[in-house]
């Protein structure tokens, strides 16, 4: 994302960074790889769409250029859809997010697919290559997140779950550190799905002591338990995975407006003159460059954190009641 | 649709196509990978982890096992040389108490020979002086003889003799 070239401001436009950086870091019907908006390079991508007028249409993104209308749909300058006569609609198109979620789950499928064949093709003999790259992350994640937290009793299960979404993160939260490409992590809408997902599972797996301690806390006088903590508890339940979503969306979010301001700078300074643009840029790249080197860190780090809260909040809904009195 | 505070920062505002494309492509991806890549990489890594401890596990008990084995050597080692001590000694003893036998033998029998001896040398000298005794008295007849026939020779002296015996056979 962080080198998408902004041409504008050397078309003399007044340069809004805002406007710039939210366009960047927002979802986008096409991927929009360098160049100025209208004209630069982009790639068209997939729309699907259904309406009861229309039915169902796929069409490439490049149709509804230049604000033309196809369908009754079109782009407007926000690179909003919007609709001709505002029909209603049902949008389920491979946008630029959607095609960085497709892109990390062919990679990751690639990454561990092959990983595993050669699990299976070398049994029996010490790690090699990749493997061996991998090895440690799988069992840092089986060690240190799933066991420590679920407990040796029932940590196979949700090992699978708590693996790929740690590699879904981290691979998805590399590839958004490359230029253009889609940080999915920093979509609202991805860390909602991760988010609602783990929701799920700690509804449909927690025990009786768990939805005891939830609903009706023992040892608690029955208006407290009424007035103040069963809907603390409730809603705590329903917090814990909005945290979660919060969390990865915000930090890959904010990372990636970060390091598009520093780019930005450079456009700032040299509204004035492209002196003080060139002057600026060598300062400019160094934060860029910290920062995506912090990127780096916070791509793993965040990872780790939604997978390790994630173990907590089921090893949470597994607890044992001798456990739990401690509280 | 959307609530307007959404609308004013499109940072905020979900949209279902991608939460439901996301949620595709997870499920997926997790169905698959539980299938294809988890189950056999834990699964084997799992292996690896048991195949190490078992070898371990091992090692440690051949090592306790050579403990015991050399402890037992040297168990062997030590009866074997308080035998040895005691047969050394058993043989000391026999030595000694053949010798001594030997030597009350050896005495015993030269006291025998010595007897024997003494003994031949008795019976020799006894030969001897029986011997000696008949020449003595042979040698007495033969001078005695010599001597009769000298006396016998002249006359005068036979009748004296005769004479003389027998007075004798007369007194008795």
């Amino acid at each position: 994302m962080a080198s998408d070239e902004p041409v504008q401001a050397q078309e003399h436009e007044k340069f809004n960074p805002g406007k710039f950086i939210i366009d960047h870091v927002t979802d986008k019907y096409e991927w929009h790889v360098m160049g100025p908006h209208e004209g630069g390079l982009s790639i068209p991508l997939p729309m699907i769409l259904y309406s009861k007028e229309n039915g169902l249409d796929i069409f490439l993104s490049s149709k509804l250029e230049h604000r033309t209308v196809y369908h009754g749909y079109t782009i407007d300058h926000e690179g909003h859809l919007e609709t001709e006569g505002n029909f209603s609609y049902y949008d389920f198109s491979i946008t630029k997010a959607v095609t960085g979620v497709l892109i990390t789950s062919v990679l990751i499928l690639l990454i561990f697919i092959s990983v595993a064949k050669a699990y299976t093709r070398r049994q029996g003999q010490a790690p090699k290559g990749f493997q061996s790259l991998i090895e440690p992350l799988i069992i840092f994640v089986r060690d240190d997140i799933a066991k420590q937290s679920i407990g040796e009793k029932h940590y196979k299960r949700f090992l699978p779950f708590l693996l790929t979404i740690f590699f879904f993160i981290w691979i998805s939260n590399f590839i958004g550190l490359i230029p253009s490409f889609p940080g999915i992590m920093g979509n609202i809408s991805v860390a909602f799905t991760l988010a609602m997902i783990v929701l799920v599972i700690t509804l449909f797996i927690g025990n009786k002591h768990y939805w005891q301690h939830i609903l009706w806390m023992p040892g608690v006088p029955a208006w407290v338990k009424i007035c103040l903590l069963t809907p603390i508890e409730i809603i705590g339940v329903f917090q814990r995975p909005g945290v979660l979503m919060i969390r990865i969306f915000a930090n890959i979010a904010a990372g990636h407006i970060v390091i598009l301001s520093f780019i930005c700078l450079i456009f700032v300074f040299s509204s004035g003159s492209d002196a003080g643009g060139w002057g600026f840029s060598p300062v400019s790249m160094a934060f860029a460059l910290f920062m995506n080197a912090m990127e780096l860190l916070v791509a793993f780090l965040q990872a780790f954190v939604f997978t390790l809260l994630t173990a907590m909040y089921i090893g949470s809904c597994l607890e044992e009641p001798h456990h739990a009195e401690h509280h | 649709m959307t609530p307007a505070i959404l609308l004013l920062n499109p940072l905020l505002s979900p949209s279902y196509g991608l939460i439901v494309w996301t949620l595709l492509a997870f499920g997926i991806v997790l169905f698959l990978l539980k299938k294809l890549a988890w189950k056999p990489i834990l699964k084997s890594l799992q292996e690896r982890e048991d195949s190490i401890q078992s070898a371990l596990d091992e090692s440690k008990k051949a090592r306790e096992e050579m403990a015991s084995l050399k402890s037992d050597n040297e168990r062997i080692i030590a009866e074997a040389k308080t035998q040895r001590d005691i047969i050394l000694k058993e043989a000391r003893e026999i030595k000694d108490k053949m010798i001594a036998e030997a030597k009350t033998q050896a005495s015993s029998e030269a006291d025998r020979i010595t007897a024997s001896a003494r003994e031949n040398i008795q019976n020799e000298k006894m030969a001897a002086i029986t011997e000696l005794k008949n020449q003595v008295a042979h040698l007495s007849i033969e001078i005695a003889e010599k001597i009769l026939k000298q006396e016998l020779s002249e006359k005068d002296k036979q009748k004296t003799i005769v004479k003389n015996l027998l007075e004798d056979v007369k007194m008795n």
